[in-house]
């Protein structure tokens, strides 16, 4: 069974619970249809699970097939970086059928954020690092496609629909 | 099902279409680390198939000069189509005729259903067989068991 190799840390993104005593970390790519499927999913574990799950979220693009993965997942970063990660990431996913360069450029201007700062940053690519580490860390810890989840570090290799998560998530959430 | 070739065994030459008209040898890889990476069929349905993974760690396999090679039992122009769709940039083998006979010899054939194993070997410098992976059929093994055998070959 595959296991996450780089443990969560304050360099990711993580909300629920600040301290569940589940940790549910995804590996997505912002332009793949299953990680759509999956992120309105992983809302509805959030809701259910409260603050008894923790979820964070990695970059893992791919990039050959997904030409906008790239730049998304470096939006979403520059949100980040001002403390708006996850309303970037929630907003793309929710409207990634119009996922455009436009797009991310409107959505940050739609966060408060200045446009111009994003279009430069996405041409220095100066939150392609970060995406690069992400992603480096997903291939060493064995993740296989998008998405791919680890539930308390260890590799979910069933369906990722609500109930199968679910069931995972509950199978080793310590009792009360 | 078999077993897979293990480690410490001369990996079988082999000859396949790599293209309609091109042919690629094991031997001809001699030198380097290589890849063989066996899989049931082109044109899975999801998106980060196992080859979409290897495609975009192809910069890490590069860094140990590996290549990196698929191989299933579809013909060498359904790759060809395939590996166009995809952006895929490294061959892919058609073990096409006689059906799985490469495939065989690497106890990564599965009878009943006609088609490779998801099978993974790390063939040394010297075309020594040195680590070897059988996924369950429905499991992507992903890259790091391949990029843990490269590293540990180095040194």
């Amino acid at each position: 069974m595959s296991e996450l190799k780089v443990p969560v840390s304050a360099a990711d993104h993580a909300r629920g619970g600040a301290d569940g005593r589940v940790v549910l970390v995804e590996y997505g790519d912002y332009e793949c249809p299953y990680c759509r499927v999956a992120h309105s999913e992983v809302l509805q574990l959030g809701r259910h699970f409260g603050d008894d799950l923790t979820i964070v979220f990695r970059h893992f693009p791919l990039t050959e097939i997904h030409p906008l993965a790239e730049p998304a997942a470096e939006t979403a970063e520059l949100a980040g970086a001002q403390g708006r990660f996850w309303d970037m990431h929630d907003a793309i996913y929710a409207h990634q059928e119009r996922l455009s360069l436009p797009f991310l450029l409107g959505a940050a201007k739609a966060l408060g954020l200045s446009e111009r700062d994003c279009a430069l940053a996405l041409e220095a690519k100066t939150y392609a690092p970060k995406i690069a580490q992400d992603f480096l860390s997903g291939v060493r810890s064995g993740v296989n496609g998008t998405p791919t989840f680890f539930i308390n570090g260890h590799r979910h290799d069933g369906p990722f629909d609500y109930r199968h998560l679910a069931a995972a998530i509950q199978s080793v959430r310590p009792r009360a | 099902m078999g077993h897979v070739l293990a480690p410490g065994i001369t990996a079988p030459d082999f000859t396949l279409h790599v293209t309609p008209d091109q042919t690629l040898s094991l031997g001809d890889l001699r030198g380097r680390p290589v890849v063989l990476a066996f899989y049931p069929a082109d044109w899975s349905p999801v998106c980060g198939d196992q080859l979409a993974i290897y495609n975009q760690v192809l910069p890490e396999f590069r860094r140990h000069e590996a290549e990196v090679v698929g191989i299933s039992v579809d013909s060498a122009w359904c790759h060809q189509a395939f590996a166009e769709t995809r952006h895929l940039h490294f061959p892919l083998l058609a073990d096409f005729e006689p059906k799985g006979a490469v495939a065989r010899q690497y106890g990564a054939y599965r009878d009943g259903e006609g088609v490779c194993e998801r099978a993974l070997f790390v063939v040394d410098r010297e075309g020594l067989i040195f680590w070897s992976y059988r996924s369950p059929i429905a499991v992507n093994p992903g890259a790091d068991g391949i990029l843990d055998a490269l590293d540990r070959l180095e040194t």
